[in-house]
């Protein structure tokens, strides 16, 4: 029994002594338990909704004006008129906006004749908690138009207007909405391990050392480790896409042109969770930190990205983590890749953000690297 | 023109001075030695020499470059070895060897003959495109010192360059060390704890203590300038009152020390006292347990700057030993 005992507190003993270890193991649940409770089961709020009236007409000034109540009360959506249905739809493809609500010409004069219109409510199904919201609320929108309207009609139900739902794009299976995530973390998480954990091994086994007495400039220094945790992180990412595709079935996996465009943004996306990785890392001597951060970092940036729930059910202080997160933009840009086979113009934005992130934190980092010891 | 010219080098961490005002200068070709126990300084010093960190106060020049306002220049004049070992053991010799001189610009057609050279003077040739992982210890050594040689320096650095290894490597080392500033015409600087590796390789050694330089020559001059040639260790089974002051008294001794009824004698001529206390002690009639005559070592010349033996001194935390060491 005095042998167990020795073990335990051998352990106990080195466990006490650590206080970074037992902080962690006390923050980290904290933080997972915050950002996860927020993370999922929020109400889907300001989805952005193109409308196109094609009618101008009295009764689609009044459905209209029934929006607006909408967008102030609960702001499950915010309306955002547009003068044609082609506009209003490239936009839907690339991705500004969640869903198109399409009034059509005559819509008045339908209406008054007791004809029963039908109004368009084309979706963005990718993302199927926000498309699913919209749909309920504009149905309870029309079902309210329909109330107020039948004094004047007489109880027939079949001059109601309606909402005709279409989906813009094939049913995506789960398994394929996660998988922009997925590809987005393993890139991560090869950042993390092959480059901010072994860097930081490496430092504290005196390798840099043998850096640091050559004539290399820290620019070099921080570029070559950049690019060489790039190379890594981008093997994986290309390997989890082309396993995902097979696994997870996307129509057509092996197109080439698409692969292209995701090979240029696993290699952005790599190239800005890498930087920050080292922005974070550069000044660390500890081993056990890259550790301990790559599991918060995991929590904070993973969830809050959209990749699991839409970003808009999110409350505010998560909402500032979303919009500086670089994982955020990976995600939407895989998304449209790879789910909506859009072409660069969809994803402009996103690549914009994580080179610009990528070119910030590199700089920073090499503005705090040491290159004394 | 020096080689190396330190200059009342000094530095501090906070309250703590690690090196104080210590100045020193080597001349081409030497090879000099700084001696200390564990937490001396001798890190520090040589750190600050090969621009790994910023000097509190003083000035240090190598090759005629300072270190903090032209750190480039000494770094292009300098080879390191630092202490732990620091090669890629997934890495074949060759290839840790091509990555290093990459870092200094040498590449390709230029690099293979002086890499080929180098695996040579270390006696590598036949392991050159084995991995590192299945080398020994002194095989990694000797590649590491390959390594530092890649862009031919002027001037070399060596912190305890042989700590850790087994006496035969330790010996490899040390022949290879001589052999390459021989042939390299190489300044080389070293920092030791070892007394034997201080005495057969250096030519000068500066002994350094709690950040201070205590003693500095020749390990021949040093040896010489501890009171008594030898030195001779006796114990006694019953030495009478006042036992010390008999011995003091004995031709030709300079110093005598004490602990229990063990003797350390200081002798300018070790026989001869000898022979005389072992007479005084049949005429006093106590036995002699034990005896050893010895010259003068490095670890006499140490006690006798600095008045202890090696001993343990505290060190900042260091996050090196939570790794797996060496690899």
């Amino acid at each position: 029994m005095i042998r167990v005992w020795a073990i335990i507190e051998r352990d106990l003993r080195r466990y006490l002594r650590s206080p970074a270890l037992v902080t962690m193991s006390v923050v980290m649940p904290l933080i997972q338990l915050v950002i996860l409770g927020y993370a999922f089961g929020g109400k889907v709020r300001n989805v952005q909704l193109g409308v196109v009236d094609g009618d101008h007409g009295v009764e689609a000034a009044q459905l209209k004006e029934m929006f607006q109540a909408v967008a102030a009360g609960p702001r499950t959506f915010v309306a955002v008129p547009y003068a044609g249905e082609a506009e209003a739809l490239r936009d839907l493809r690339d991705g500004r906006i969640s869903a198109v609500l399409h009034i059509p010409p005559e819509f008045s004069r339908s209406v008054l004749a007791g004809a029963g219109p039908r109004v368009a409510l084309i979706e963005d199904n990718i993302d199927q908690f926000s498309s699913a919201t919209v749909q309920a609320s504009l149905q309870a929108i029309v079902a309210a138009f329909n109330r107020e309207r039948q004094p004047e009609r007489g109880a027939r139900l079949s001059g109601d207007v309606t909402l005709s739902v279409v989906e813009l794009y094939p049913y995506v299976p789960y398994m394929q909405f996660l998988l922009p995530g997925m590809i987005t973390l393993s890139i991560f998480t090869s950042a993390m391990i092959g480059g901010g954990i072994i860097y930081i091994d490496d430092k504290s086994r005196g390798l840099h050392e043998g850096y640091l007495v050559t004539p290399i400039t820290k620019f070099e220094l921080i570029l070559g480790f950049n690019l060489s945790g790039v190379a890594k992180a981008v093997v994986s990412g290309t390997l989890i896409l082309l396993i995902g595709l097979v696994v997870s079935g996307v129509p057509d996996p092996f197109n080439l042109l698409r692969l292209g465009r995701m090979f240029v943004l696993i290699l952005v996306t790599a190239m800005a969770l890498i930087s920050l990785m080292f922005l974070l890392v550069v000044r660390m001597n500890d081993p056990l930190l890259p550790r301990m951060l790559f599991g918060v970092l995991n929590i904070l940036l993973f969830y809050p990205s959209g990749a699991l729930y839409p970003t808009n059910s999110f409350p505010p202080w998560m909402q500032v983590i979303t919009v500086l997160n670089p994982f955020t933009y990976a995600v939407d840009g895989f998304k449209s890749l790879l789910l909506k086979n859009t072409g660069f113009a969809a994803v402009g934005m996103d690549i914009l953000f994580l080179l610009g992130f990528a070119g910030i934190a590199m700089a920073a980092a090499t503005k705090l690297f040491r290159r004394t010891l | 023109m020096f080689d190396i010219l330190v200059e009342n080098l000094t530095k501090r961490f906070g309250d703590f001075c690690a090196v104080d005002h210590i100045s020193f200068t080597v001349g081409h070709g030497e090879i000099f030695g700084l001696l200390g126990p564990n937490g001396a300084g001798k890190s520090t010093l040589i750190r600050m020499m090969t621009t790994l960190i910023p000097p509190t106060d003083g000035t240090v020049r190598i090759n005629g470059c300072d270190v903090v306002r032209d750190p480039d220049g000494v770094r292009r004049a300098i080879g390191v070895i630092p202490q732990a070992l620091t090669s890629d053991l997934d890495l074949t010799a060759v290839e840790n060897m091509r990555i290093f001189a990459k870092l200094y610009g040498i590449t390709g057609a230029a690099a293979r003959p002086v890499i080929d050279g180098l695996l040579e003077a270390v006696d590598l040739v036949p392991w050159r495109d084995k991995p590192l992982k299945i080398f020994s210890g002194g095989m990694r050594r000797r590649l590491e010192i390959a390594r530092g040689l890649v862009h031919a320096p002027k001037i070399f650095f060596l912190d305890e360059p042989t700590t850790g290894l087994d006496p035969v490597s330790r010996t490899a080392v040390w022949e290879m060390l001589a052999k390459l500033r021989k042939e390299r015409d190489l300044t080389i600087l070293m920092t030791t704890h070892y007394m034997d590796e201080a005495d057969k390789l250096c030519d000068r050694i500066a002994i350094v203590d709690h950040g201070k330089l205590v003693a500095l020559d020749s390990p021949l001059k040093l040896k010489a300038s501890v009171p008594g040639r030898n030195v001779i260790e006796v114990s006694f089974a019953a030495p009478p009152p006042g036992w010390s002051g008999v011995l003091q008294q004995l031709p030709e001794v300079a110093k005598v020390e004490s602990v229990d009824h063990v003797y350390r004698i200081g002798s300018h001529n070790g026989p001869a006292t000898t022979l005389a206390m072992m007479e005084a002690a049949r005429d006093a009639n106590t036995a002699i347990l034990s005896l050893s005559v010895q010259s003068t070592t490095l670890d006499d010349v140490f006690v006798h700057f600095t008045g202890h033996q090696l001993r343990d001194a505290l060190q900042a935390p260091t996050h090196e030993r939570m790794v797996r060491p060496g690899r």
